[in-house]
């Protein structure tokens, strides 16, 4: 089995897998970093969202064998001690239901609102509807990403 | 991480034994005398060994760190620990799924104790009898065992001031709980963890009283999200996140077409799968199929992603099932067929034939097959030991069913299983059935390791226990005034009595008691008619379960006649209702329906939503009353229709669920409800071709989006009534009231869910 070298959290990893494997499964059952969800596995939900390299990707679509040397930040590593904006605007809202899509909500969010800070409520709506909550936490996420933008995300 | 483990000798709650309990592997501390609560109580005696650091299951708590409660030497019942620090630890025996039952119960506890908020230490507890019921179905925790929790919480309490009293010599009456303190008349005051010691040497009371709700500090507010931290910083553990030394990953293949049964396997491709590390038959399920694993070709890997590669290399025929040529088409047209002829009555009063009126309205609606869709797909990890035990961890509505139901596919006693309650991912009811887990049990049987079993989304979209599809006719003959003289209902779906028992040919009396038998609305000729209609998979609850197509039907017929009479549908509505009355006759048991309250929902949403003002054009505002689940619900929804789009502008929800322990959470399950109703009524329902399920993935199971969610204002009744539940009751009302917005922007009526406009 070939060997990848990556980078998640700012660690090194070095992991044998076979080049078709997700990141989303390299992540989980590799590394054993599970915060990254499975629930579609084909890229409809964003549940599985990471930061490659800077920007927001689908790790459940996402093979290793592109990503040999990439740099990736999962929720475990968007701040050190849960303490992003996103994240204590999400604990201020009391965004989570059951909370199974939240890390994928949050880091899907932090990679658009870098280029984005101060979103509108429409720009929200664009940016953020391809991510699925199926508890139905929509509202308190918009209401969240504006607070958050209100204080620096 | 810390988790529960319960061990020692348990004693029934009737008193009659009051020894000292044997505790096995308690290494330090005193060990004192349990004593139980009164009879007849839900608590029996149990003791707490120390929380062990390998179980990877449990629960993170906050990011602090966390005492063992093998330190809680103070344990008036199994709910309430409380060490010599003063930490207090509260066992949540239900189980989380998003309603947030880990802040609403143990602010139940603490309030009732007088503990501090901040230093309460939530558990989870494992499935097991002593904990009372655990099935978290139901829409149940608040509505039926809030007294439980606040006695819990009680017998701390009064345990705690006598305590106070001993120490310094005086009497109760000297003595008044403060926070986390017992006050002395004199001023002096004695903290928590000051009193442990002694507390744990007394008797605990038969009777404890409640505190008045004037001293109640966290019931009735916005609790605080006890694992918010947990879910936002990716550290909470969900059932397909538990990892166990060892553990290997399976994937299922299961037939295709329900009751399909293995012919011949080929497993060479599957075992050439990198990382594949064996294939396992699994057992064909018999008829019923109730709880059972359904069966199929488990394939064993290294890890999920080569097992499930495994799993669609698998090369497997199945015998021809008898449910092989089943269509949702067919289904519906069959279902169609038999609302149009007669049913069997289970109402019927006055003669519906022959009340002629002025105008006759006949409808006929239709709901789909729905799947529960939980962003967690069913998932458990089991471990079968050599020594006959077997640990399971999973995310289980129902963790005592799935105990009972492990040990009866191993053939060992119940006590041999544990059954380790994570997160749930979402429920829905769907993880209230255990078949997953016995999977898991199964393969680590067969393979001799710790395995987890992981769902495909498409496994779950195509194994569900599924919302039965349904059809219902609907006729009314209307008198002058507009209003009806008759009412006809008749009703088919395949019930979930079909999952459990063989030969089910149609709802029972029952099945229609959600909403269509016990209608509310005052008619002088109504007969109700259940029609034969046959399961063809497995059905089971979905969130607020019938009421889905009885509130759907019921209401959206209501409309409709209300605009067939030219009338103002909310007045039409509560005018059907009719005087404040208690339903007695057509409620049996309690619950009963109160018309007042039903109509005090009605009116209130009406009136945040501003009914009547005028819309902009190709608006429209319909309006919905629904009771289930001891409470009530009403949504008004502002629609349009442009270009053939339907847009949900602004949703207004009263709900009256009695004496409101968590706001923050009763907002949040309506905000969900809506979201839920809404993705019912504008997105997908399950299909299905010559017997197989086609939908597969959230691209033909279409989850309403974050763009397409309204406005949702949330309004909770003032009322000291007893609790009713939460996590239901938000569903029925929405797609009936969204149904009659439609219909006065079009002027057309809405009788399908998922709703297709022409
Ligand atoms: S799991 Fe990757 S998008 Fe759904
Ligand atoms: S919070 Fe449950 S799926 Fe989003």
């Amino acid at each position: 089995m070939p060997t990848y070298t990556l980078t998640v959290n700012g660690q090194a990893h070095t992991v044998e897998a076979e080049p078709d494997m997700p990141l989303l499964w390299v992540l989980r059952d590799l590394i054993g970093l599970t915060g990254t969800k499975y629930a579609c596995g084909s890229a409809y939900c964003g549940a599985c969202a990471v930061h490659v390299n800077g920007s927001a990707q689908r790790s459940c679509v996402a093979a290793i064998s592109a990503l040999d040397g990439a740099d990736v930040t999962t929720i475990e590593g968007l701040s050190e001690d849960g303490t992003h904006p996103l994240q204590l605007a999400w604990n201020e809202v009391n965004v989570p239901q059951c909370g199974f899509c939240q890390a994928g909500q949050i880091m899907h969010a932090a990679a658009w609102m870098k280029d984005n800070p101060n979103p509108t409520a429409e720009e929200v709506d664009q940016n953020q509807s391809s991510n699925l909550c199926r508890c139905g936490t929509y509202q308190r996420i918009r209401e969240a990403i504006l607070l958050a933008a209100e204080k620096g995300a | 991480m810390y988790g529960l483990e319960i061990a020692g000798v348990i004693q029934p709650a009737d008193g009659s034994t009051q020894e000292p309990l044997t505790v096995l592997n308690v290494s330090r501390r005193r060990f004192l005398k349990q004593t139980a609560l009164g009879a007849g109580s839900v608590f029996v005696l149990g003791v707490f060994s120390g929380c062990r650091a390998d179980n990877l299951a449990a629960w993170p708590d906050r990011a602090e760190p966390m005492g063992s409660l093998e330190d809680a030497g103070f344990r008036p019942n199994v709910f309430v620990g409380l060490n010599d620090a003063g930490d207090v630890f509260i066992v949540c025996s239900r189980s989380e799924m998003g309603q947030g039952i880990r802040s609403s119960v143990p602010a139940i506890i603490a309030d009732e104790m007088g503990a501090d908020w901040d230093r309460c230490h939530i558990l989870q507890a494992t499935g097991h009898p002593r904990f009372g019921n655990q099935n978290t179905d139901g829409s149940r925790s608040i509505r039926n065992h809030f007294d439980d929790w606040r006695r819990a919480g009680a017998t701390a309490r009064e345990m705690l001031l006598a305590a106070a009293a001993q120490q310094w010599e005086t009497d109760t009456e000297s003595c008044s709980m403060g926070v986390h303190e017992v006050t002395h008349a004199d001023g002096r005051t004695l903290g928590f963890g000051e009193l442990a010691v002694t507390a744990a040497t007394l008797s605990a009371p038969n009777a404890p009283t409640f505190r008045p709700r004037s001293e109640w500090r966290y019931i009735g507010t916005d609790i605080d999200g006890r694992d918010n931290k947990a879910f936002v910083t990716g550290s909470a553990t969900f059932g397909i996140d538990v990892q166990v030394e060892g553990m290997r990953h399976a994937a299922i293949m299961r037939s295709p077409v329900f009751g399909g049964k293995v012919a011949s396997v080929d497993d060479t491709a599957a075992r050439a799968v990198p990382g594949v590390l064996d294939v396992v038959r699994l057992n064909d399920h018999s008829m019923p199929p109730a709880f059972q694993a359904l069966g199929g070709v488990a394939v064993i890997a290294e890890n999920t992603w080569a097992a499930f590669k495994g799993r669609d290399a698998l090369q497997v025929t199945w015998e021809r099932s008898p449910h092989q040529d089943w269509s949702t088409e067919a289904q519906r047209a069959a279902m169609d067929a038999a609302v149009q002829a007669a049913g069997t009555p289970v109402r019927n009063e006055g003669d519906v034939e022959a009340a002629a009126g002025q105008q006759v309205v006949e409808a006929t609606y239709h709901v789909a097959m729905l799947p529960h869709a939980s962003m967690e797909p069913p998932t458990a990890t089991a471990w079968v030991r050599p020594d006959g035990t077997c640990e399971v961890w999973a995310p289980s509505q129902a963790p005592q069913t799935a105990r009972g139901s492990v040990a009866g596919a191993l053939g060992v006693d119940p006590e041999a299983v544990t059954v380790h309650v994570t997160f749930l991912g979402g429920g829905f009811g769907r993880k209230s059935k255990p078949d997953y887990c016995i999977e898991a049990a199964l393969l680590s049987k067969a393979v001799g390791a710790p395995v987890k079993v992981t769902w495909s989304r498409e496994d779950d979209l195509r194994h569900d226990y599924y919302h039965p599809p349904s059809a219902q006719y609907m006729r009314a003959a209307l008198g002058e005034d507009g209003k009806p003289l008759s009412w006809l209902h008749r009703s088919s779906f395949p019930p979930i009595g079909s999952t459990f028992a063989n030969g089910v040919s149609g709802p029972g009396a029952g099945d229609l008691r959600s909403g269509v038998s016990n209608m509310p609305y005052v008619i002088p000729n109504v007969r109700v008619e259940t029609s034969e209609a046959f399961a063809h998979q497995r059905i089971g609850w979905l969130r607020s379960v019938y009421n889905i197509h009885h509130g759907f039907s019921v209401n959206a017929f209501v409309a409709e006649l209300a605009h067939a009479a030219g009338a103002d549908a909310r007045d039409y509505l509560l005018d059907l209702i009719g005087p404040d009355r208690e339903l007695n006759d057509l409620f049996p048991r309690p619950p009963v329906l109160d018309t007042a309250r039903l109509k005090g929902v009605i009116r209130r949403a009406a009136d945040e939503a501003g009914w009547g003002r005028t819309l902009p054009e190709g608006h429209g505002m319909g309006i919905a009353g629904h009771f289930s689940f001891s409470s009530y619900v009403a949504h008004v929804v502002d629609a349009s229709v442009e270009d053939g789009a339907i847009k949900v502008h602004r949703v207004d929800c009263a709900v009256d669920c009695g004496t409101a322990v968590n706001l923050d959470r009763i907002r949040s399950q309506m905000e969900g409800a809506t979201v839920f109703g809404l993705t019912i009524a504008l997105k997908d329902g399950i299909e299905a071709v010559d017997g197989r399920v086609t939908t597969g993935n959230f691209d033909t199971y279409r989850l309403l989006s974050l763009a397409e969610t309204p406005d949702t204002h949330v309004h909770i009744m003032d009322s000291e009534l007893p609790s009713g539940g939460v996590g239901e009751p938000g569903v029925p009302p929405l797609a009936p009231a969204l149904a009659g917005a439609i219909l006065q922007a079009t002027g057309r009526p809405v009788r399908s869910l998922p709703i297709r406009l022409a």
